[in-house]
Formats: structure tokens, C-alpha cells, sequence
């Protein structure tokens, strides 16, 4: 087993870790870092899985960048979302859908 | 497939022009952005149409998505994959960028009269809404499975923007929701992507496609199944609906329009993508799952917009009801016939829905209130827009001459010829739910009501382009053949 698949293995794990944290837990900046967990685990995936021969692979690790960016982005705006929340409501928990 | 200059440009000035009315919008504010905002989408309409005629054209004679090769990083850089972007067009995506433009310009002209001054909804709109166009024409044309992820975080974000641009609790709320529920589902389209990459070296369609066979590994499997239930989660399909009724019922009425319209049919689009293209040995494992998924949500999303109290909630959970006509479709994909017929079904909606979302936001400006109780005379005074509902119902109903009608019976005559009888029932019970529906709200806008009780006045500009969305899903029944004909180019 090279170093390359284990990565992969452990990016597997992370991402299983991060969508049952997006899922399960209530507390809305958790979510947001378990979203983190999440997208990291996949970027791992990426970069390890192509490198499981232990020759390093650019084109991975070019879309690892864009994929950071997208995080970055998806990060910031959920962020603001939920600062405005507990601006408006005083909350940091989504309420079950109230009018429906 | 020769690469000839005509076809490259409108490709990249689809993804370029929104790019740039949304960023001086942003810069201009809401009232010139709105005029820049209609102009480029004029321009758009005349791309996507002179781009789709381009490809109807080119006929049947390619197999595959054609590489075109051209974007502006690419003209100056020269880099083509895998380190460059492809861009490719066929049929079907020209049909899809044909389909976005024609919506997005009367919802422009609609937004430019509906936003007030003062409103914080209407100077975010403008940004938001080029760079969601921008995001799915991107998507429409993207030829690699990586380039796809990031339009389709583009789309996500933007239209998670434009469900919170409104600023109230209730919409702060529903973005946040929309926004965890798109993050999982493009997540798990990443690591299907990363999967796919792991095992072939490779994210391009076109080089997948003789790649990825029966006997592909198990790791190809999963992300086949990783890809499609990130993707289904992204499209609404029941059971993971739970997003939509409140993101789409609460933002005000040109965003739901959109929303319903297009970037649920995205998702969808590329579901579609995948399934004609490299995941073609697999996916059809899952084709009956799919449909009775899609069984599930006409049932369901019907029953839901029966029972509704909420104008605006009522046609979202009709959203989610019409979505599922879109899944019956694969396992009828083997016989030609059914992929028009879905591609026909996104038109369908997609016209019905922006021009229905659009004729409920007149008669909740009119009467102050979103529920359906309220719309108690509203024939009377708003004759035209309940004329566009009812058009707009017409189509989700299926009835002839709309192109719902056509849709559906695309639908039920490939399900007959293959001998599965019990999409066809499924079908037409749908139709009498909407019926349902429907015909619930037109009852109420037919009561009398005391004169006594004031609407507010409505620009006529709000009420002629929902009318002419919900005219336009009804006529294009006539035209269904154009369709046809362009969705048989590369697809």
C-alpha cells in the first residue's frame, strides 16, 4: 500500500465524517466546518487516488486549487448567511420550516 | 468534427456577457444594471438561437460531443486539456442554452418593474442573476467532468444569493438550508469526480466514453452512485424535496421563477449528460429506482400543492411533483423517444413555471397576501395574469395543444411501446393531481368578492410578461418539431 492510496483512504474517511457532520449536527458553524471536513476529504481523494503509484500527477493537484477556491467561496457565503441569522433571530440553529 | 470560427464565438460570448452585465450591475446599481442586464440578454437570445440553428444544421451526422475548442483563457494561452478548458456544444445543449435565454429575458423585463427603488432584494438581483446565467450557460457547454463541478458550485452559489437577497428570517433560513443541501450534493458529485479521475487519469466526457465499460471496477461504481444521488439531491428529487418548498416558495416571485425554471433543470441536465455519455454501461442499474423516485414526487409534490395554504407554496411543491416526470423517462431511454420527450418536459416546466411563479407574484402584489384564499376576484381585476396562470396550468396539466401535453404524451406513448403500462398510468393520474391543483386556485380567483375590498394597481409590464412565458409554454406545443429535430444533432 503507497502512501498516495492511504491518503485517499484517509480522504475517504474525512469526507464520510464531514457529510454525517453536515447531516446530524444542529449548531450551524460546526456544519459549516464540517463541510470543510467534507470538501478536504474529497480534494484528498482526488490528489491521492492519481498518485497511488507515487508519481505525482499536476492535473490533480491543478484541480485540488479550484476546488479550495470553490470552498473558500462556498465558506465565506455561508458565513455571511448565518451572521445575518443570528442578526435577525438571535440563532444559531435552522428551526424546523415554519410555514409550510 | 472540423472546428469552424462561427461556432466558437457565440459559445463564448454566452458565458462572457452575463459575466459582464452582472459585474456592472453590481457597480451601477439596480437601475442602470437592470437596462444593462436586458440588453445582454437580448444579445443572448440571439447567440443561443443563432447557435442552436448552427447545430440543428450540423444534422445527425457526429456521434459524441463535439470538442470545440475556445475560450478567452485559451486564446491568449493556448492550452487545451487536460491542463485548458473544452468547451463542447450538441444538441442537447444548445436546446438548454436556448431554453435558459428564452426564460431569463421576460423574468428580466419582469424584475426590472417588480423590484422596487428602495428594495435591498432588487439591487442584488442583478449581480446574482448574471452570474446564475453565466454559471449554467457555462455548464450547458462544459466538456469535462471537473469543469462541471465548478459550474455547478457556480449555480449553487449564486441561486443560494438570490434565495437570501430578500434579507427576511425566513429567507436567511431557507438559503442556509438550500445552501448545506447543495454543498452535499456537489460534495458527493467531487468525490465521484476524484474516483473517476483515480482509476482512468482522466475527467474528459469525450475520452471516458469508450473508457468505462460493464466490467468497469467497483470504484467506478460508486462514483456512478456517488454522482447521481449528489446530482438528484441537487435536483429536488423525492425524498430530498426538503429543500425546495421553503427556498423557492419564499423568495420573492422572480427568483422562484428562476430558480423553478432553471437551476433545478441543471442538475437534471447533467443526471442526462452522464447517463447518454461515459456512465452509459452503469447508470441504467439504477433506471428503475430513478423512476420510482419520480412516481414517488408526482404523488407526493401533487399532494402537497393540494393541501397547501400558501400561493407560492403551492406551485413550488408543484415543482417538485413536475420534476418527477423528468426521472419516468430512464428507463425508457433504451427506445427513441424518450429523451425528446424529457428534454420537451424541462421546456415544458420550465416556460409554465416562470411564467405561473411570475403571475403569483402579480396577485400577491396585487392583493397583499400569498395565500390561495386570498385571491377571491381576483378574474375581474386582474384578468390577464389569471389568463397566464391558467395557460401555465394548462401545460402542467398536459393538456393539448401545450407542450406539457406533448411531453407527456411522448412519455406515455414510449412506455406503451415497451410495454411499461405502469408509467403511463402514473402519467396520467399526475395530470388529474395537477388538475387538482390547479383548477383549486382558478375556483377561488372565479368567487365574487365584496367591491369593497381594494387591489392594489400592478404595472402592466408585470402582468404581459408572465403572460407571454405562460403563451410561450402553450405555443411551443406547435413548434415541438424544431425541438426534436435539434435535440437528433450530436446527442
Amino acid at each position: 500500500m503507497t502512501t498516495g492510496f492511504v491518503f485517499a483512504l484517509a480522504g475517504a474517511a474525512l469526507f464520510a465524517l464531514g457529510v454525517a457532520g453536515v447531516v446530524l449536527i444542529g449548531h450551524l458553524l460546526r456544519r459549516i466546518l464540517a463541510f470543510n471536513l467534507m470538501g478536504s476529504g474529497a480534494c484528498l481523494v482526488l490528489v491521492g487516488l492519481a498518485q497511488r503509484h507515487d508519481v505525482a500527477d499536476p492535473v490533480p493537484q491543478a484541480m485540488v486549487l479550484t476546488g479550495i477556491v470553490v470552498a473558500v467561496a462556498a465558506t465565506a457565503l455561508a458565513l455571511a448567511l448565518v451572521r445575518k441569522l443570528h442578526a435577525l433571530t438571535g440563532q444559531l440553529e435552522l428551526l424546523d420550516d415554519a410555514d409550510k | 468534427m472540423p472546428i469552424n470560427e462561427p461556432l466558437i464565438d457565440p459559445l463564448v460570448w454566452l458565458i462572457l456577457l452575463p459575466l459582464a452585465w452582472a459585474t456592472l450591475a453590481f457597480v451601477l446599481g439596480p437601475g442602470r444594471g437592470a437596462w444593462l442586464a436586458i440588453g445582454g440578454l437580448v444579445a443572448q437570445c440571439w447567440l443561443a438561437f443563432n447557435l442552436a440553428q448552427k447545430v440543428g444544421a450540423l444534422g445527425t451526422a457526429q456521434v459524441g460531443p463535439d470538442q470545440l475548442v475556445g475560450t478567452a483563457l485559451h486564446a491568449v494561452g493556448g492550452w487545451g486539456a487536460p491542463l485548458g478548458i473544452d468547451l463542447a456544444v450538441d444538441g442537447l445543449s444548445a436546446a438548454m442554452l436556448l431554453l435558459t435565454q428564452t426564460v431569463a429575458l421576460p423574468l428580466a423585463i419582469y424584475a426590472r418593474s417588480y423590484f422596487k427603488a428602495d428594495d435591498p432584494a432588487g439591487t442584488w438581483f442583478w449581480p446574482l442573476t448574471g452570474f446564475l446565467i453565466a454559471g449554467l450557460n457555462a455548464l450547458f457547454v462544459s466538456a469535462d467532468l471537473f469543469n462541471l463541478y465548478v459550474t455547478l458550485e457556480l449555480v449553487g452559489l449564486a441561486a443560494v444569493g438570490l434565495v437570501a437577497a430578500g434579507g427576511g428570517a425566513q429567507q436567511v433560513a431557507a438559503a442556509l438550508r438550500y445552501l448545506f443541501a447543495t454543498l452535499v450534493g456537489s460534495g458527493a458529485y467531487l468525490l465521484g469526480v476524484a474516483l473517476i479521475y483515480g482509476v482512468y487519469g482522466t475527467v474528459s466526457i469525450a475520452t471516458l466514453l469508450p473508457l468505462v465499460t460493464d466490467d468497469a471496477p467497483r470504484l467506478v461504481w460508486i462514483a456512478g452512485g456517488l454522482m447521481v444521488a449528489g446530482l438528484m439531491l441537487k435536483t429536488a428529487l423525492f425524498p430530498f424535496h426538503f429543500w425546495l418548498p421553503p427556498a423557492h416558495g419564499g423568495a420573492p416571485a422572480p427568483v422562484s421563477a428562476l430558480l423553478s425554471a432553471l437551476v433545478v433543470k441543471a442538475s437534471f441536465y447533467l443526471i442526462l449528460r452522464l447517463w447518454l455519455g461515459p456512465l452509459q454501461p452503469l447508470l441504467p442499474a439504477f433506471a428503475w429506482l430513478m423512476a420510482a423516485l419520480g412516481a414517488a414526487a408526482i404523488f407526493w409534490g401533487s399532494w402537497q400543492a393540494i393541501r397547501a395554504v400558501k400561493l407560492k407554496r403551492l406551485i413550488a411543491y408543484s415543482t417538485v411533483a413536475q420534476l418527477g416526470y423528468l426521472f419516468l423517462i430512464f428507463p425508457l431511454l433504451a427506445a427513441p423517444g424518450a429523451l425528446q420527450a424529457g428534454v420537451m418536459q424541462v421546456f415544458a416546466h420550465g416556460l409554465a413555471k416562470a411564467g405561473m411563479f411570475a403571475a403569483a407574484g402579480v396577485l400577491i402584489k396585487a392583493t397583499g397576501q400569498d395565500t390561495v384564499a386570498g385571491l377571491a376576484g381576483a378574474v375581474e381585476r386582474l384578468p390577464v395574469t389569471m389568463f397566464a396562470f391558467a395557460l401555465s396550468g394548462m401545460t402542467l396539466m398536459g393538456l393539448p395543444p401545450s407542450s406539457g401535453f406533448l411531453a407527456k404524451w411522448q412519455i406515455i406513448e414510449a412506455a406503451l411501446a415497451q410495454g411499461h403500462w405502469i408509467i403511463a398510468v402514473v402519467v396520467l393520474a399526475g395530470g388529474l393531481l395537477a388538475a387538482v391543483y390547479v383548477f383549486r386556485v382558478l375556483r377561488q380567483a372565479f368567487l365574487l368578492k365584496p367591491a369593497s375590498v381594494a387591489l392594489a394597481p400592478v404595472p402592466r409590464t408585470l402582468e404581459w410578461s408572465a403572460f407571454a412565458l405562460a403563451a410561450a409554454s402553450v405555443l411551443l406545443g406547435l413548434r415541438g418539431v424544431e425541438l426534436m429535430q435539434l435535440l437528433g444533432a450530436g446527442t
